[in-house]
């Protein structure tokens, strides 16, 4: 009973927005990246290099907006080194996501032990506070768990309406999509599959890169190595979860994040009987386990990873 | 900007185009260690003095290449058939962790039979751990990719879970550690008081089999095949799926063997930071040897002499350890773009 009731209280919902907001970033990141035919393996070192380059811009003495654009810009760059490997000379994708996810990640230790030679315990910063909507924070439940959380929370859900916008109303998104699907079609048009396929893996590892710093910036105050902990990974099977829709995506991380919050809850439940390890395992095993659920009527973007040629049929 | 195939490169070629790799790596990361404060010259003399300049450094890089090879071959293995293990560190804790369970006195046996059963275990353990996403990847069309990642946490987690329980060594001081093997499960070391073991020559033995078995039997060629174009081979009649679980055996199999001889060479028992990401090493070194098995020895000694450089490096130059990973990832950039260049020309227009 105490378990199901769990399910009733607003800091349970207020928790669950808050550990999918970093999600939702890098899913709908990765969406977009993929929707344009690219698969991006290295989300999980982009969101720690955007965790890292947002945290420290902010201890530098930046603005915490200035934070969020300086992560995005450095997620952008290494969206641009994934991108120009992919796509014009069309490397293997699994192999350059993986370089990228290391580089990323190595890169990011790096600077952290030039910049920060001497410390222990990490340097904090003031992060983002929460900003209650008048009157919508009052509603019972969903006010708190949606209307008072912090300012980058709404932009992550500002961000799944862009993307759902762009891809599906606009003309860019409409050529984004069949770049994924068929990139031919797209060069008949006259546009270039090259730039589009780019424009998308960089604006998409910016995402990623938001994502990782709304940990360092909203979800906690300062940065530790292996804080991503696999959430990159987690996203790639949000993606394949949502059927590289916008909306589902957006509904597979809160249902993934709330079942994350509720597993931290019921763990202080069982009071120790049940090994702690159990319950951190579950996120991993429930995407794999979402992700058989779905795989067989999966539709994937029919020209992912298959690199494009001009001329080639 | 368009690519065009070029015929077979030459010997001339084939070493010619590493070697660029090689030289890009060194000068982006010349870059870094002079936005450390220092010099790039002294510091590459310093990882080279690390890494080979005496006895003690040669024989500890050549420990260090040992778990290196043995997951080198479990991805070169893998991606040959374009079966994307990215789980080799998962695999190389289930041997470990085989290792530990039979090892600490389970199995009264002498130390001829003892070691090769555990080695047997343990790499059964592996292979059946790759199964589960390569039966995914076949029967339900489950990317492994995601999988074999999400394996990595899971059953890291599944040891930390095992080290503060059944596994935990009561002698440990709270510490969470397994006990210590039997002398009769151990490796001897090659020389005597120094650190190199037994393991290193098992896996060189393992490249050598594993060479065998790519380029001179038929499992090899339907690896190959089912790799280059996976439609051509089932039309060709090659049991593309059957060939994909073979490699699953043979690639977490080897993969667990790195987990058995780090317990069993050099730590003698099993904590949370006996892989400081071989697994995830292990891609960069079956991609700088090409995927070829012979080449992983030699890429394993190269990436592994970069990290113990580093280390004796940073201990006296002040330029932090990681630029050792970052090399590597860099390398492994690099190398990709040089075989690509070897086999097209690329054509500006």
């Amino acid at each position: 009973m105490e378990a199901f009731e769990i399910l009733l209280t607003a800091s349970f919902w207020v928790a669950a927005i808050r550990i999918a907001s970093p999600l939702i970033f890098a899913t709908m990141g990765e969406l977009v990246c993929e929707r344009a035919g690219v698969l991006n393996l290295g989300i999980e070192g982009i969101m720690t290099a955007g965790a890292f380059a947002g945290w420290l811009t902010v201890y530098a003495g930046g603005d915490l907006w200035t934070g969020v654009a300086v992560a995005a810009m450095v997620g952008a760059l290494f969206g641009l080194l994934h991108a120009a490997l992919t796509v014009p000379l069309g490397l293997s994708q699994h192999v350059v996501g993986i370089g990228i996810t290391l580089l990323a990640t190595s890169l990011t230790y790096f600077t952290y032990r030039i910049v920060l030679p001497e410390v222990t315990s990490p340097p904090k910063i003031e992060p983002f506070q929460p900003l209650p909507i008048p009157l919508l924070s009052e509603i019972p439940l969903v006010g708190p768990a949606l209307f008072n959380q912090t300012p980058l929370t709404y932009l992550a859900f500002i961000a799944v309406a862009l993307t759902a916008w762009v891809l599906y109303r606009t003309p860019l998104g409409l050529a984004v999509r069949a770049a994924g699907e068929n990139p031919a079609a797209v060069e008949a048009q006259g546009l270039s599959v090259t730039g589009i396929r780019m424009g998308a893996v960089m604006a998409g590892s910016a995402l990623m890169a938001v994502g990782g710093a709304f940990l360092t910036m909203s979800a906690f105050n300062s940065f530790f190595f292996q804080m991503i902990a696999g959430r990159g990974w987690i996203c790639i099977a949000l993606v394949v979860f949502g059927s590289w829709r916008p909306g589902k995506a957006l509904l597979g991380a809160v249902l993934f994040a709330a079942f994350d919050a509720y597993q931290v809850r019921l763990q202080q439940l069982t009071g120790g009987m049940v090994p702690y390890q159990i319950f951190l395992m579950m996120p991993y095993v429930l995407s794999i386990l979402a992700l058989v659920l779905v795989a067989r009527r999966a539709t994937y973007p029919k020209a992912l990873m298959i690199p494009y040629q001009k001329g080639e049929r | 900007m368009r690519l065009e195939a070029k015929p077979a490169p030459s010997l001339a070629a084939t070493l010619a185009y590493p070697a660029g790799a090689v030289l890009v790596t060194l000068l982006s990361s010349s870059l870094l260690v002079l936005a450390a404060g220092a010099s790039p010259f002294s510091v590459f003399a310093l990882v080279a003095k690390g890494a080979a300049g005496s006895q003690f450094a040669l024989l500890e890089t050549l420990t260090r290449a040992t778990p290196l090879i043995f997951t080198g071959l479990a991805v070169a293995v893998a991606f040959r058939a374009k079966l994307w293990n990215i789980g080799a560190e998962a695999q190389l804790y289930a041997g470990a962790v085989v290792t530990v369970v039979l090892g600490t006195g389970a199995l009264p046996l002498p130390a001829p039979i003892l070691i090769p059963v555990i080695m047997i275990a343990a790499m059964a353990a592996g292979a059946l751990l790759l199964l589960g996403p390569a039966l995914l990847k076949t029967r339900f069309g489950v990317d492994e990719v995601v999988t074999t990642l999400l394996l990595n946490f899971i059953v890291l987690l599944f040891v930390s879970m095992l080290l503060e329980g059944v596994l935990k060594d009561p002698m440990g001081l709270g510490w969470p550690q397994s006990q210590r093997v039997v002398a009769d499960a151990q490796l001897p070391r090659l020389i005597q008081g120094k650190r190199l073991h037994l393991g290193f020559l098992i896996a060189i033995l393992a490249a050598a089999i594993v060479w065998v078995v790519m380029k001179k039997t038929t499992l090899g060629y339907e690896m190959r095949a089912v790799g280059h174009n996976p439609e051509a081979a089932r039309f060709a009649g090659i049991p593309v799926n059957s060939v994909l679980m073979k490699t699953a055996l043979l690639s977490g199999g080897i993969a667990a063997l790195a987990g058995f001889s780090e317990v069993a060479g050099l730590k003698g028992n099993l904590t949370l930071d006996l892989s400081p990401g071989y697994g995830y090493t292990g891609i960069v070194v079956a991609m700088l040897a090409m995927l070829n098995p012979l080449g992983v020895v030699a890429s394993a000694i190269f990436v592994a002499a970069i990290f113990v450089g580093a280390d004796a490096m940073s201990r006296t130059a002040g330029v932090p350890s990681y630029i050792a990973e970052v090399m590597v990832a860099t390398a492994l950039l690099t190398m990709v773009v040089a075989i690509m260049l070897m086999r097209f020309k690329v054509r500006w227009r």
